[in-house]
């Protein structure tokens, strides 16, 4: 029974990446149903600002109840902090082929090294700007096929 | 109430009120996502702090934004002066958001369990805002006669007002290198205008609260 509210949780679809879940971020903590019966999902903010919070939380109550708990309860966490490292690999691979670079891993490089263009695949990038359409992405773009294109940047 | 918390959400939410104002009038279409993009990321740090400092007494954090009267405002001088040209406001962001990092570090590292978990967040947000504004500084400072001329005037105008941030060693070893290498000259200590920790503020923090709690105040429990 818990795993198919989990279920119905991880696959709450983004409101502003919506190729990827909420799963696929790795935003959700935990899922547990209390003695009762009533299930509480535990989920963590991307940027501390994120304007989508209260969107995801709503989704998320509107899934469970889809899935025959209601009245979910949503509790949101700080600690540890969300990082882009919690992003799955289907979600990276989600990412890409929609055409947004995902993030390189935090902390292996030092110095940020240019994404490859998700669109022809070449290395050779130039950033536009470091803040994009939204709090988590970059805005780059291809010098070999000249597409501009989103990254999630590592965080 | 925590003091601390009081003056770090007080800190975030001026310095989000501020760098809205510059929404669709920065210098170009890039800048302006990313005053608006920090803006958000200041109001979302003020949102937590806020809410914790309020829980001691019953207050939310719309009451703290909303309805309290200058006096009772815990934030630094620095976040609530105007935003002058681009200079002046890289210069605010590279001051301010250096203080920020060093207390949200101290603070991630501390006691108390609540506060170091909003702060290893905020933290992370922080970094990205302090090499942004370095970015700029040096851009203008070692850039044409006129942007370094600009730049240079707007570090020596705000430099007293940064005498109120804090620990001043450690943010002066964040600074320095970063004004060296925007060939600007770090200005000499002197005058060290203080007073909001204490809710004494400058003129400019009536007029600014005065825009941003009309709405609510006008409307008491309006929601939509």
């Amino acid at each position: 029974m818990v795993s198919d509210a989990r279920a119905a949780a991880a696959s709450v679809v983004d409101p502003e990446l919506r190729v990827v879940t909420i799963g696929d971020l790795g935003i959700v903590r935990d899922v547990r149903a209390g003695a009762d019966g009533r299930v509480t999902v535990t989920i963590t903010p991307t940027y501390a600002g994120c304007p989508a919070m209260d969107v995801i939380r709503a989704d998320i109550r509107a899934a469970l109840a889809a899935a025959g708990h209601a009245d979910a309860e949503v509790v949101t966490v700080l600690s540890p902090p969300w990082s882009t490292d919690h992003i799955t690999d289907a979600g990276r691979a989600k990412l890409a082929a929609t055409g947004i670079a995902p993030p390189e891993h935090t902390g292996t490089v030092t110095l940020a090294l240019s994404p490859r263009c998700p669109l022809c695949g070449s290395p050779d990038t130039a950033q536009l700007s470091r803040f994009g359409s939204t709090a988590c992405k970059a805005l780059w773009r291809c010098r070999s096929c000249g597409e501009p294109f989103d990254q999630v940047k590592a965080y | 109430m925590s003091s601390e918390a009081l003056e770090l959400g007080d800190d975030a939410l001026i310095a989000a009120q501020r760098l809205a104002e510059w929404c669709a009038s920065a210098p170009e279409l890039e800048e302006d996502l990313a005053l608006a993009n920090i803006a958000l990321d200041q109001l979302g740090a003020a949102r937590l702090f806020l809410s914790y400092a309020g829980e001691a007494d019953g207050r939310t954090e719309d009451d703290l934004a909303y309805l309290r009267d200058d006096r009772e405002f815990r934030n630094c001088l620095l976040a609530e002066l105007p935003n002058g040209d681009f200079a002046v406001t890289m210069a605010k962001l590279l001051f301010l958001a250096a203080a920020q990092k060093l207390r949200y570090d101290a603070l991630a590292a501390g006691p108390d369990a609540r506060l170091a978990a909003i702060a290893a967040k905020t933290r992370k947000e922080t970094a990205y805002h302090l090499d942004h504004a370095a970015r700029w500084v040096v851009r203008l400072g070692d850039g044409t006669a006129e942007s370094h001329r600009r730049m240079q005037d707007a570090v020596d105008a705000l430099w007293p007002y940064t005498h109120e941030l804090g620990e001043r060693a450690a943010w002066l070893a964040l600074v320095e290198p970063v004004l060296a290498e925007a060939t600007l000259d770090r200005p000499a200590d002197g005058w060290a205008p203080a007073g909001g920790r204490d809710g004494v503020h400058t003129e400019h923090l009536s007029y600014l609260l005065a825009e941003m709690q009309v709405v609510h105040r006008a409307h008491p429990g309006a929601r939509w």
